[in-house]
This record gives structure tokens, C-alpha cells and sequence, in this order.
């Protein structure tokens, strides 16, 4: 009987032991997580940012002034723009053979 | 409890008195009486409370923050962006300013120290000192180290594209709540709503586990506009261009897409930077005219009232009509043509924009069959373009038209249009007859469209369009390299508010589409008051509306319709075919 009470006994305290360290690790992997949400969210901000940025490089005005200016770009004379129409893939592979 | 004393060496025992028993006996009841009624107490009736307080020890509630959506063009560029921003407040009650600091922290806010003590003595928790601060500016704040100051986060919205796009998306307040355009308009997508959450924290801050979620944080809805970044930058360079040239005091553009409806480009001039909204937004700077404002369309809305006369069957386009050298009386008023001319076809009557011609033809309708024809149009309705403060111009019932009254109805006076809805009434020429809904809003599908002319007589008018811009017609300036191109000028005597016309100011329009042979775009430009000698619609907005679209054609890629070299200007000393009205 006295066997039985302690075999139980030992049995409850492993269990209470294992209750233990699951809620930490349970708590660790939480503050884990709730450290991958902040980032993941600074990381949007950051794109947010990046992307206001890259507008404000890419804006019109900014563009032509450097292609006019710095690289002396201008729109060829339409006497000299020749258009290609789309004619599909299989059109054309037919008036080749 | 023993109720009697033995006494030592066989005495006989000595009986106490029973009270005192009882007495003992009674107060170790009360005892435990007291004890169950305070268990009771703590247990069951000031339950909630002291469990309240006891998870206020380690559970706390976190707000999450959700931001407002961003704005996109079609191509998915940003048209606007919230960004994070500190705002630095203060615990007026828990502030303690050494000496210096008060002046030190006024210098980095860039506000007099006066203002700052009077916000220190307020008597609330929570007073903002100054908002939307850069980062390194927060940052030298939080260095201070003053306690009772601390930083708040807050959002701001960017507008990479600034000017170009101010009155299309409007701009919101120091709350982030929209305040005018796209803004306000889809406000309540747009907003996200913050949430919140309990947690548990332990003793150095960190959340160690979530309890529950109280509110889930919905972020902010992005938003694809159906306008293009690029056409509409460039409709921006054009039109302040020509509004600087001519010296005029506003000028708009608006590019339609003509296959789905949807809006290309909407631009205003002048205009103003929504990004420092504070110091330079003056009240009606913000009115985006293209939508909000009516003006009398002139002789844009001929085309239109040809289109009634050949669907009437009393005209075809080639019916002749005496213009009578450019004068007709009806009652006591006098309609004039700007060049005189003999007999005119119909469509020479829209090539020569002919108000003589356009008059008589009306004057053979029913007022009812105009009125119907009109409204079928969409003037007189809201555009439902999804834009606050749409309005829906101005057309009479024809129960009250007088004849002189539809006869200058004819040639777009005595009723009021916005540009959006005179664009939008050019689809039912560059879609054979029908008329489109327009949308702001990227669309997967064509805007759904209403019969309003016979696919005939739309093509009859579309031929016509295409002579203005042929020499001989209002304007040669209107032609795009490479591309047929047809469309129709406009110059309207501006009213002068005393119910009469003012003779020296004008609206100059063109409103037209290309490549004419399988239309794809539709551009309106309106010019308000231009004073720099020109003033014609042919003069003054024909050519805008070339260089946009030459722009807009070449960047979407549309194949040409014509060889390159079809540009037949007129000889420089050919007399200037004008238009008036």
C-alpha cells in the first residue's frame, strides 16, 4: 500500500514538473512570436518607406529633367519611329514555312 | 474544552460555574462565525473586485495599432502612403522641468517657452506638445530624459506625387481621417481600427503570454485607383503649361479610358502640396474643378445636338442648312456666327462649329425630345464617379424652355455641365452609341453602358468630329502624329453673375478622342479665363490636348491609325477658323 501511495507520489511530482517546463517553453515561444509581429510589422513600415522613397527617386519630372538635360535624351522624330504590329506567334510561324 | 478542575490527592472535585463555560464556548463560536462570514466576504461578494485588482498586478491591456491603407495608381505605384511619425505629449502632473530644460525642450519643438508653460499647467493627463515630429528630432527629445514627457506614435500620410495628385486624393487631418477626395470619399475603407488585447507581463515588461483578444485590429483597406501615374503626371505638365501660358486663372484635364470608362487622369490647376497642408491650403485651392465645378460647355455640345437632329430622321449629315451669313433672329435676340458663312451641311456646321446651323437644327426638335436626348446623356444627373461633392449641373425641365432657350441649349449656353460629365458624354461617339459609366476605381470589367445613339449615327458624328481638326475646321492644332483624331472646341462667353454674358472673359474647351478609327482615349480640357491674347478653344486647349495625347497613346502603346507624317496644319497666313460660343 505504501509502495502504491509513493509510486503516485513520484508520478505527480514528474507530472508537475512537466507542467512546469511546458508553460515555460509555452511563454518562451510566445515572446518569440510577439517578437516576429513587431518586426514582421517594422519590416512593413520599412517597405512603406521605401516605397515613398523610391516614388519620390522615380518621379516624372525627376526623370525627364536627367534624361533631357544630363543625357541629352529627346523623342526621335516620328519620321523616324518605325511600328512593329503585334502579329500573333502562330501567324507568323506560318508566313515563314 | 474540560467543564470541571480535578483536584490533587482524592479531594473531592470543585464544580466551577457553568457561565463560564458557556461563555467560552460562545465566543470560540463567534470566532469562527466572524471567520466564515469574512471567507464569505472575500469569496463571494467582493469576488470580482480583488480579482480584478489582482490581474492588474500582471495582465495588461495592449492597444494594437492598425495603420491606414495605402493608395495606389492602376499599376499598383504609391499614390499615398502612411508613415509612421512621434508626437511628443506630456503628463503635465508628473512633469518635473530642471532648470534649462523648459528652454531646451521649447528650442527642439520649435515653440516659445511661454506656450510650452502654459501647456505644463494644464490639469490633464495627457497634453500634446507638438505632433508628427521627425524621428531624429523624437529622438533628441526622449534624450532630455524629462520625466512625465514621453513620445506617442502617430501615422502620416505621404504623397510621393504631391501637386500632381492633390485634389484627385484630397488630404486627411492631423488624425488621419480623410478631409477631402479620394480620401474622404473612401474613408471608412481606408481607416483601419485599432484593437486591443490582454496579456501577461512579467516583472521586466516582456509579454509572456495572450490571454485573450479583446478587439482584432483591422489595418486599413488599400485602394487601386483606376488612374494611371504616368498619364496623369503628364496631363499635370501640359495643363500648367498652358494655364501659364495663357495667363488663366484655372485650367482641368480629365483622360477617360474609352473602352472601360474608367478615369485616367483627373488634373486641377491651380493646385497646391498636400503634403504641407498646414501653412498654403487656401479655402477653394482644394476643389477639384473637374468634378465640383459647372460651367457653360459652349460648343461642345453641338456634336450632341447633331446627333439628336440625324436620330430624329429630319437630318442626315449631309442635309444642307442655310446659315443665313451667320445671323438669326428669334424674338428679340440675335444669334451670331464668329465667321460668317452661306450654306452649310450638317457637318460642316460641327466642322465650322456653326451656332446659326446648331440653332436651327434644334428649333425642329420638340424641347421634350432635346430634354429626353440630354438627360440620356447624363447632364443634369450626377456622374457617379464615386468623387465627393459630384454635382449634377444644370438643365432645366422643357416645360419652361423658351425658343431662344433651346436654340442656344443647342450650342451649349443656358445649360451647365462639369468636365467630367461632358468627357463622359463623348463615350456615346467613341463607343458607337452608348454611354458609359465612368469609375475612379481600377476595374476588371468595362463599366456596364446604355444606348443613347444608333451605332449609325455615332459613326456619321464621329466623321464629322474627325473634319474639326482637319484644316478647315476649329482645330488643325488638336492632330496627333500617327493618329486619327477627332473631337470638338469650345469657347464660351464666361456669365458675368448679373445674369448677362461677359464679354471678355471666356471658357476655352476641347473635348475629343483617339486613334478615331477604334477609339481608346477620351480627354476634356478646359481652360478658365485665358488672358494672354488667345482665347479660343482651338487656340488655347486644342493643343494641350494633343500633346497628352500623343503622350498617353504612345505610353499605353495603341498602334497608330495613320502613316506619321499626317499632320495637314493649315498654311501659316490661312485666315484662323473660330468659333465663338
Amino acid at each position: 500500500m505504501t509502495r502504491l501511495n509513493l509510486l503516485l507520489m513520484g508520478i505527480v511530482v514528474v507530472c508537475a514538473l512537466g507542467v512546469v517546463t511546458s508553460q515555460h517553453r509555452a511563454r518562451k515561444l510566445y515572446a518569440e512570436l510577439q517578437n516576429a509581429q513587431e518586426q514582421a510589422k517594422q519590416m512593413n513600415t520599412e517597405y512603406g518607406q521605401l516605397q515613398l522613397e523610391q516614388s519620390t527617386w522615380a518621379m516624372h519630372a525627376r526623370i525627364e529633367k536627367i534624361a533631357s538635360e544630363r543625357l541629352h535624351m529627346r523623342v526621335p522624330d516620328p519620321g523616324k519611329i518605325q511600328v512593329v504590329p503585334l502579329i500573333p506567334v502562330a501567324k507568323r510561324a506560318g508566313a515563314n514555312s | 474544552m474540560m467543564a470541571s478542575v480535578v483536584t490533587h490527592k482524592g479531594q473531592l472535585p470543585v464544580r466551577l460555574p457553568v457561565w463560564r463555560t458557556r461563555t467560552v464556548l460562545i465566543l470560540l463560536l463567534i470566532g469562527l462565525l466572524v471567520l466564515i462570514g469574512r471567507a464569505v466576504y472575500l469569496q463571494g461578494v467582493n469576488k470580482d473586485f480583488l480579482r480584478m485588482k489582482g490581474e492588474a498586478r500582471y495582465s495588461r491591456v495592449i492597444t494594437l495599432n492598425a495603420g491606414r491603407g495605402k493608395i495606389t495608381d492602376r499599376n499598383n505605384e504609391p499614390l499615398a502612403i502612411s508613415s509612421p511619425v512621434e508626437s511628443v505629449a506630456v503628463n503635465p502632473r508628473e512633469v518635473d522641468l530642471s532648470s534649462g530644460q523648459a528652454e531646451k525642450l521649447a528650442k527642439l519643438l520649435d515653440i516659445k517657452t511661454r506656450d510650452l508653460q502654459k501647456k505644463l499647467d494644464e490639469s490633464r493627463d495627457f497634453v500634446y506638445l507638438k505632433r508628427q515630429l521627425s524621428p531624429e528630432t523624437a529622438e533628441k527629445v526622449l534624450k532630455l530624459d524629462i520625466p512625465g514627457v514621453f513620445l506617442q506614435r502617430e501615422y502620416r500620410r505621404y504623397y510621393p506625387d504631391g501637386e500632381v495628385t492633390a485634389h484627385l486624393l484630397g488630404f486627411t487631418d492631423v488624425n488621419d481621417n480623410g478631409q477631402e477626395g479620394i480620401e474622404l470619399a473612401y474613408n471608412h475603407q481606408l481607416a483601419g481600427m485599432d484593437g486591443s488585447r490582454r496579456v501577461l507581463k512579467d516583472r521586466l515588461g516582456n509579454i509572456i503570454e495572450g490571454v485573450e483578444s479583446i478587439r482584432a485590429p483591422q489595418e486599413g483597406q488599400n485602394i487601386t485607383l483606376s488612374i494611371d501615374r504616368n498619364i496623369q503626371y503628364l496631363a499635370y505638365r501640359e495643363l500648367t503649361a498652358a494655364v501659364n501660358a495663357n495667363r488663366a486663372k484655372a485650367g482641368a484635364v480629365v483622360v477617360l479610358d474609352a473602352k472601360t470608362g474608367e478615369v485616367l487622369a483627373i488634373v486641377n490647376q491651380p493646385t497646391y502640396n498636400p503634403n504641407n497642408r498646414v501653412k498654403n491650403i487656401q479655402a477653394g485651392l482644394t476643389r477639384n474643378r473637374v468634378v465640383t465645378d459647372i460651367f457653360e460647355p459652349g460648343s461642345t455640345m453641338k456634336p450632341f445636338t447633331a446627333g439628336f437632329a440625324i436620330e430624329s430622321g429630319r437630318f442626315t449629315p449631309n442635309t444642307l442648312i442655310d446659315t443665313e451669313g451667320g445671323k438669326l433672329s428669334i424674338g428679340p435676340a440675335t444669334i451670331h456666327d464668329a465667321h460668317p458663312d452661306g450654306t452649310l451641311s450638317v457637318a460642316q456646321v460641327i466642322q465650322k462649329s456653326s451656332n446659326v446651323g446648331a440653332a436651327k437644327m434644334a428649333l425642329t426638335l420638340a424641347p421634350e425630345y432635346m430634354y429626353t436626348g440630354f438627360s440620356k446623356l447624363g447632364f443634369g444627373k450626377l456622374p457617379h464617379s464615386g468623387f465627393p461633392g459630384e454635382v449634377s449641373g444644370r438643365l432645366r425641365p422643357y416645360q419652361t424652355w423658351r425658343p431662344i432657350e433651346q436654340a442656344t441649349m443647342a450650342y451649349g449656353h443656358g445649360i451647365s455641365v462639369s468636365l467630367l460629365q461632358l468627357a463622359r458624354a463623348y463615350t456615346v461617339f467613341a463607343s458607337d452609341g452608348e454611354l458609359r459609366d465612368i469609375s475612379l476605381m481600377k476595374q476588371a470589367q468595362p463599366m456596364p453602358s446604355e444606348r443613347v445613339f444608333s451605332a449609325h449615327t455615332a459613326q456619321a458624328l464621329r466623321s464629322m468630329l474627325e473634319m474639326v481638326v482637319m484644316p478647315g475646321g476649329t482645330a488643325p492644332r488638336a492632330q496627333v502624329m500617327g493618329y486619327r483624331v477627332a473631337g470638338k472646341t469650345g469657347t464660351a462667353h464666361k456669365l458675368d453673375g448679373h445674369g448677362g454674358y461677359a464679354s471678355d472673359r471666356y471658357v476655352a474647351s476641347f473635348v475629343g478622342f483617339a486613334p478615331a478609327s477604334d477609339p481608346r482615349l477620351i480627354i476634356a480640357v478646359m481652360i478658365d479665363e485665358p488672358s494672354a491674347g488667345q482665347y479660343y478653344g482651338g487656340q488655347v486647349a486644342a493643343p494641350v490636348f494633343s500633346r497628352i495625347m500623343a503622350g498617353a497613346l504612345r505610353m499605353l502603346g495603341v498602334s497608330p491609325d495613320m502613316p506619321a507624317q499626317n499632320m495637314l496644319l493649315p498654311p501659316a497666313d490661312a485666315p484662323e477658323v473660330r468659333e465663338e460660343t
